[in-house]
């Protein structure tokens, strides 16, 4: 049995204002970055194109519930499992997967791949695939807000491995002295790569770091997308109107190995399984039925994004590659 | 003409470009109450507040990366190094993110910030701070990488690198911020990527940036009345490079020596030579003959310390070797 198990943090609900519409929103979002990813993995699996690809399956409540917390001149930052956060953030499944396709059409033009989503007019900032290289520019974009006084806020992803980087003291140790306005959200699916939380933290509970920049910490399961969106939504409101920052840890789960290149041998299946209970997919549909949301709506909901994500892959297949005489253009600006 | 000194060049462009564009910040280790390590950003806190100087605390790869956020969302910041040496301590953020974020993007965010701060060896500082960076960042592309020799380059240069739209990695010359310079009178800039002659001569070009610019003019001027005649080329901008005008000059006398205070292999002299031993093939009198740093951590001791870097008599006995006279 693996010494990582199911622990409880903060669960502490509040009342929480439950919009059909919204749910709906939510539930939809969730379900087209789940099969979105599966459509990915099947694509590289038949050898469509190449790279790493770090999967996002069963973490989705995380990304599309900390976004639902923003308004859409907020900037967004992530890392190289970025997928969702790029989706959420309003990109489309067509521009995603045709990134990965190395073509024209991607979000990057086929020159980022799986690990560098970019949607400039949407603010999404990029997945960045230097673990924890990303958070001190995270504090700079939280920087710019602050300078031209514009009241967005940053929300910077990253994941427990993150942490023992210096990056992450750097870059959070500078939002809280100049008290910046991000929001730094630890997506703590209990493994860097293979190497369990136990050994590559002395402290587990990420959330206590904040104790030592003096900013506002904050730490739950991410399974439901209404707590994760809540409880950002506070964070968020302090980077806003205090501009101050907040740690935040949610523990989540990747139901799948850390790239496709993983097995995820270190994990027991039962493990697996028992996160799997709590998928936030499924989650998000059993919120939709409390809330009596017709069977056949939700029916609807699913071969909609089913359809989205079939002309999406369709669209990566029929697009066209960049020409290599246009590469110069993209190193620096003329 | 004014005559100033190198920081006060320095200061003055960046004094001049933060009044044109209120989206410019100095940010940096000491840069504001302490006025600056080398006082190059002196009187500016007083000047442009808090919120436009910004003092750090060490801790170089966190605001580097701050700069470069910045910079994406349209600022134009300018990130003092309080020396290049420590620049290695941010280098995932200027190579994998600083250079490499407007391609990975695909051209959607560009990076106007300026990475500046005092580079080279100086006196008795040992290794860990005495050395030459910029072979290390031009080899990037993505980078430009800009290294003014006197006090006009410096303030034209400068402002130049500000208003370009790219990460610049602007290299100062430790040793030279006393130096003093007659500068042209108001607003001038000088275009990054052109090369300069700085003497003109029909025996042998020099071709040297920074530091030694200085030594090339010095040992011209001691070997003319042998009748030597050398031409002193100054690139100016290591990336990238007016290899035109640097062809231009060896066509023109034959015969060309580069001298560089940094490491010798892969150095940017080795680049150089490359280019002008394929481009002058046919108009070379001998091969092109560099004069280079000792390949090996900068001794402290201060007579092994000045055997390591190129100095006017081993420059000489280079001229003589490219000119046949020895």
């Amino acid at each position: 049995m693996s010494r990582i198990e199911r622990e409880v943090v903060e669960p502490r609900e509040k009342a929480r204002s439950v919009d059909k519409a919204q749910l709906v929103h939510y539930y939809q979002q969730m379900l087209a970055i789940r099969r979105m990813e599966e459509a990915l993995a099947k694509a590289y699996a038949l050898r469509k194109f190449g790279g790493f690809l770090h999967l996002y399956i069963g973490q989705e409540a995380v990304a599309v519930g900390a976004i639902a917390a923003l308004k859409p001149e907020d900037y967004v930052i992530a890392t190289y499992r970025e997928h969702a956060h790029a989706y959420a953030k309003g990109m489309a499944a067509k521009q995603i997967i045709a990134e990965m396709y190395g073509k024209e059409t991607g979000c990057s033009k086929g020159l980022g791949g799986s690990m560098h989503l970019f949607d400039a007019p949407r603010n999404f900032l990029g997945g960045y695939g230097i673990v924890g290289g990303h958070i001190p520019i995270a504090a700079g974009t939280a920087y710019a807000s602050k300078y031209r006084g514009d009241g967005r806020v940053t929300l910077c992803f990253f994941g427990d491995g993150s942490v023992a980087q210096g990056a992450f003291h750097e870059g959070v140790a500078l939002a809280a002295l100049w008290r910046l306005p991000v929001v730094f959200i630890c997506e703590n699916n209990l493994y860097s790569m293979g190497t369990p939380l136990y050994r590559s933290l002395s402290v587990t509970d990420v959330s206590q770091k904040a104790l030592g920049y003096g900013i506002a910490r904050d730490r739950f399961d991410g399974e439901d997308v209404l707590r994760v969106r809540d409880r950002i939504g506070e964070a968020v409101r302090r980077a806003r109107n205090e501009s101050m920052p907040t740690l935040v840890e949610i523990r989540t789960y990747r139901f799948r190995g850390h790239s496709m290149s993983d097995a995820g041998l270190y994990r027991t299946k039962e493990e697996v399984e028992e996160w799997k209970k709590r998928d936030p997919v499924g989650f998000g549909r059993a919120l939709l039925e409390k809330a009596n949301v017709p069977e056949a709506e939700i029916a609807a909901i699913e071969a909609k994004v089913k359809e989205e994500i079939e002309e999406a892959v369709q669209f990566a297949e029929d697009s066209p590659e960049l020409a290599y005489e246009r590469l110069a253009e993209f190193t620096y600006k003329e | 003409m004014p005559t100033v000194a190198y920081r006060e060049a320095l200061n003055q462009a960046m004094a001049e470009e933060m009044e044109r564009d209120d989206r410019i910040f100095l940010m940096g280790e000491e840069v504001g109450h302490y006025n600056g390590a080398y006082k190059v950003s002196k009187g500016l806190l007083d000047k442009f507040g808090e919120k436009r100087v910004i003092d750090t605390p060490i801790a170089e790869g966190g605001f580097v990366g701050v700069g470069i956020g910045a910079a994406m969302v349209g600022l134009r910041p300018i990130i003092e190094l309080m020396t290049w040496n420590f620049s290695l301590v941010a280098a995932d953020q200027l190579i994998n993110n600083a250079a490499k974020i407007r391609q990975m993007s695909g051209g959607q965010f560009t990076l106007p910030v300026v990475f500046r701060g005092p580079g080279g060896s100086a006196h008795q500082l040992a290794a860990q701070h005495s050395q030459s960076t910029e072979a290390l960042w031009a080899h990037i592309p993505g980078l430009k990488v800009v290294m003014p020799a006197n006090p006009k380059d410096a303030k034209g240069l400068l402002k130049s690198a500000i208003r370009d739209d790219n990460p610049i990695v602007f290299i100062e010359g430790e040793v030279m911020y006393g130096d003093q310079g007659e500068i042209p009178e108001g607003e001038y800039t000088i275009p990054l990527g052109v090369a300069e002659v700085k003497r003109q001569g029909k025996d042998l070009t020099i071709i040297g940036w920074s530091k030694m610019v200085k030594l090339a003019l010095q040992v011209a001027e001691q070997l003319a009345p042998e009748g030597i005649d050398i031409e002193v080329v100054d690139p100016r901008t290591i990336r990238p490079l007016d290899e035109a005008l640097l062809v231009q000059s060896v066509k023109k006398t034959g015969r060309c020596l580069i001298l560089e205070e940094g490491w010798p292999f892969n150095g940017v002299g080795a680049e150089i030579a490359y280019r002008i031993g394929k481009a002058c093939f046919d108009d070379l009198d001998a091969p092109v003959e560099r004069l280079t740093g000792a390949d090996m951590p900068m001794p402290y001791n201060h007579h092994l310390e000045a055997m390591c870097v190129p100095d006017a008599a081993r420059t000489i006995a280079a001229v003589k070797r490219v000119l046949y006279l020895e």
